[in-house]
């Protein structure tokens, strides 16, 4: 009894023979080598994402100019451009509005959009890194280790200004140093299959928000052991607030994004293959790790140096990832970075001029209308989403 | 074009070992069968022959150059990979994941080119999958997906290709389909091919070398013919068969034994019929 197969000749006569599929196979191969193609349609979708990112971004110019010159004192636009010119090129400043517009008006704004986009971007990031909606800064504890880290400089060892905003930049990064050791260690596993990569990504949200209640609490306990004055300047890093906003803030929040944009476009392009899985992202010429580090420095950064200019505003990050996606028809960084800034200067707008109608003159901190706003929005999004992107 | 080598390969996870001192050369320019019984270190084997995981011990080698000291975008322009379980984002399109296919070939400053629109259609006409190039990729049956992923391997367009478990999902027409189309690529383009397939039979079918493994070690290596036996299919699956040659193509065929469904009498008839 024979059981080898036969002459390799018998084999090269199949290959030749005539067969359908094989021809298109071929004829594909052959016609694609002339370039008949119709891109059409890629270019069509990147034209309407590049359209719904422009009516954002315009949508952004609008909210802000409305927080500058609309509200409880209005501003007239040619009295705003006279404020500015007397203000950087020296001339007759107008009694009262100078002052409100350039100290409270003008930093505020700047302030809001500029923390919206860094919370935006910070989500944006996590939730496409960890493929989870879940995980976002604020979910996963990083800005409450922000604001432990605060309120324990406030309220423990009495420091103020610039020292406050260091202790919340490097609470931010401890948390996310125990987030991050977490996330990897669940990253080697999830290699193994596409059904564990999920498991990881739960581990670590769960980890973060057992985290993040913990630092709530110690924020709590801490409040109470102190006295009021000192509570009052400690409040703001529990709901996030752009009452306190000046150009110093400005400043150095305006000098940290300068950093940590551009270090967003340039992971953003390895970031999209991330999202193909690891073995896939480093078969295309990805170094997996590396870039997720780098991802998550500068997701956390984002989100530090956000929290440290307003203290934690609610469901920002959170938020404007989803629904930059359910505006943009895809997960898009500039769309929710855009979206993050839409949310804090309309949540803004409604708590330093809409809120004082109805609460008789109290300003509340952007971060309750953020929360109060916030909560229902998700449960919109969840109720409206399709059962593939809840 | 480009020899992919491994000597005394040892690969690990944490502290299991799954592959051990394993020394191979993916022929040049051939297609390349890797068989072996689930968990005995396939997958594994291609993640350390495309520096997806580092090796404990030995080395791997793309042109005489140990694979880890080449960038790794100039690495993935020479050497693709699909692996077993890829995953795809939510809401992408297909041609947006195929088109991901060609990241190595872009820089930070060379975007997307004519070039590589060509490279996208080239790969979406030749799996076929073009038809559902604007469609979500979520949306799709099973052997579809396998097919826009098979897609952006070929656009990624590689002189070397490691291809994981390709057949999964697909439909028996289709995976000869696929057979095919990467014995094409590699006819006409010279590209060499290593498969993971568990399909014996279409494994020896398609294979100018097959490679089998046990344990993460090589227990037989060379031409179907002579790496598919009935002894080498007891050893590396403990499972009985009957080896005869295919009819059609004259490559070893396997005739799994069970502890069911065992005739004698028609099993011995079909022997008798063949020799
Ligand atoms: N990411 C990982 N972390 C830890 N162990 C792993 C990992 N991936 C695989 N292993 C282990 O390594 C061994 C070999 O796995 P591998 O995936 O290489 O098998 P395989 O031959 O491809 O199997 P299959 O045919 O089922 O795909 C198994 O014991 C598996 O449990
Ligand atoms: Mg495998």
């Amino acid at each position: 009894m024979s059981t080898n197969p036969a002459p390799t000749g018998q084999r090269e006569r199949t290959l030749e023979a005539p067969h359908p599929q094989r021809e298109r196979a071929d004829n594909a191969l052959k016609t694609a080598k002339t370039g008949h193609y119709l891109p059409a349609r890629a270019s069509f979708l990147r034209r309407t994402l590049l359209n719904r990112t422009a009516i954002l971004g315009a949508a952004v110019v609008i909210l802000f100019a409305a927080g500058i010159l609309l509200g409880s004192y209005t501003v007239t636009i040619p009295d705003f451009f006279r404020i500015l010119t007397a203000h950087f090129a020296g001339g007759e400043k107008i009694p009262g509005a100078s002052f409100i517009v350039m100290e409270s008006k003008l930093p505020r704004a700047v302030i809001g959009t500029m923390i919206g986009l860094a919370f935006g971007l910070s989500g944006g990031l996590f939730q496409t890194m960890l493929r989870n909606p879940l995980a976002s800064p604020d979910v996963i504890g990083i800005s409450y280790g922000a604001s432990a880290a605060a309120v324990t400089a406030i309220v423990v060892f009495g420091a103020s200004g610039a020292a406050v905003s260091g202790a919340a930049l490097g609470g931010a990064l401890g948390v996310a140093a125990v987030v991050y050791g977490i996330s990897r260690s669940g990253t080697l596993r999830a290699g193994a299959g596409a059904g564990t990569g999920s498991a990881a990504g739960n581990r670590l949200i769960l980890a973060g928000v057992g985290i993040a209640s913990a630092l709530g609490a110690l924020v709590n306990f801490l409040l109470t052991r102190t006295d009021i004055r000192t509570a009052a300047d400690a409040l703001v890093w529990l709901n996030g607030s752009l009452n306190a906003a000046s150009w110093d803030r400005a400043g150095v929040l305006a000098a940290a994004l300068l950093i940590l944009v551009p270090a967003v476009a340039v992971l953003a392009g390895p970031l999209r293959i991330i999202e193909l899985g690891d073995d896939t992202a480093a078969g295309l010429g990805i170094r997996v790790h590396r870039t997720r580090l780098g991802v998550v420095l500068t997701a956390v950064a984002l989100a530090a140096v956000a929290t440290a200019a307003a203290g934690p505003v609610a469901f920002v990050a959170f938020l404007a990832g989803p629904i930059a996606r359910r505006f943009a028809g895809k997960a898009s960084l500039p769309a929710s970075a855009l979206v993050g800034a839409l949310i804090v200067l309309a949540a803004d707008y409604f708590a330093a001029n809409i809120a004082p109608l109805l609460l008789d003159g109290t300003v509340l901190p952007v971060g309750v209308v953020t929360g109060a706003l916030g909560a229902p929005f998700l449960l919109w999004l969840l109720v409206t989403a399709n059962r593939k992107d809840a | 074009m480009a020899v992919l080598k491994a000597k005394d390969l040892t690969l690990q996870y944490d502290q299991r070992r799954v592959v051990e001192g394993l020394t191979a050369e993916i022929p040049e320019g051939r297609v390349t069968m890797i068989v072996g019984a689930n968990a005995c270190g396939k997958s594994t084997l291609l993640r350390g022959l495309s520096r997806l995981l580092k090796p404990a011990g030995g080395t791997v080698t793309l042109d005489g150059k140990d694979i880890h000291s080449v960038p790794a975008r100039e690495l993935a322009r020479t050497l693709g990979l699909l692996p077993q379980h890829p995953t795809a984002p939510d809401g992408i399109t297909v041609r947006d994941l195929v088109g991901r296919g060609r990241y190595p070939h872009q820089g930070l400053f060379r975007s997307w080119s004519e070039k590589d629109d060509a490279a996208v259609q080239r790969a979406l006409e030749i799996t076929e999958t073009l038809d559902l190039a604007g469609r979500n990729v979520d949306e799709l049956s099973g052997g579809q997906r396998q097919r826009v992923w098979i897609a952006m391997a070929l656009a990624q367009e590689t002189d070397v290709l490691l291809l994981d478990e390709p057949t999964t999902y697909l439909d028996l027409a289709h995976q000869v389909e696929v057979l095919d189309l990467v014995t094409d690529l590699n006819r006409q383009r010279g590209t060499t091919v290593a498969i993971v397939l568990h399909d014996l039979n279409l494994a020896a079918r398609y294979a100018d070398h097959v490679i089998a493994l046990k344990g993460g070690r090589i227990v037989a290596e060379g031409g179907a013919a002579d790496v598919i036996t009935e002894e080498l299919v007891l050893d590396v699956f403990g499972l009985e068969s009957r080896v005869l040659p295919d009819p059609v193509s004259g490559t070893p065929l396997i005739i799994p034994i069970g502890r069911h469904h065992a005739a004698p009498k028609a099993a011995t008839t079909t022997l008798e019929l063949v020799s």
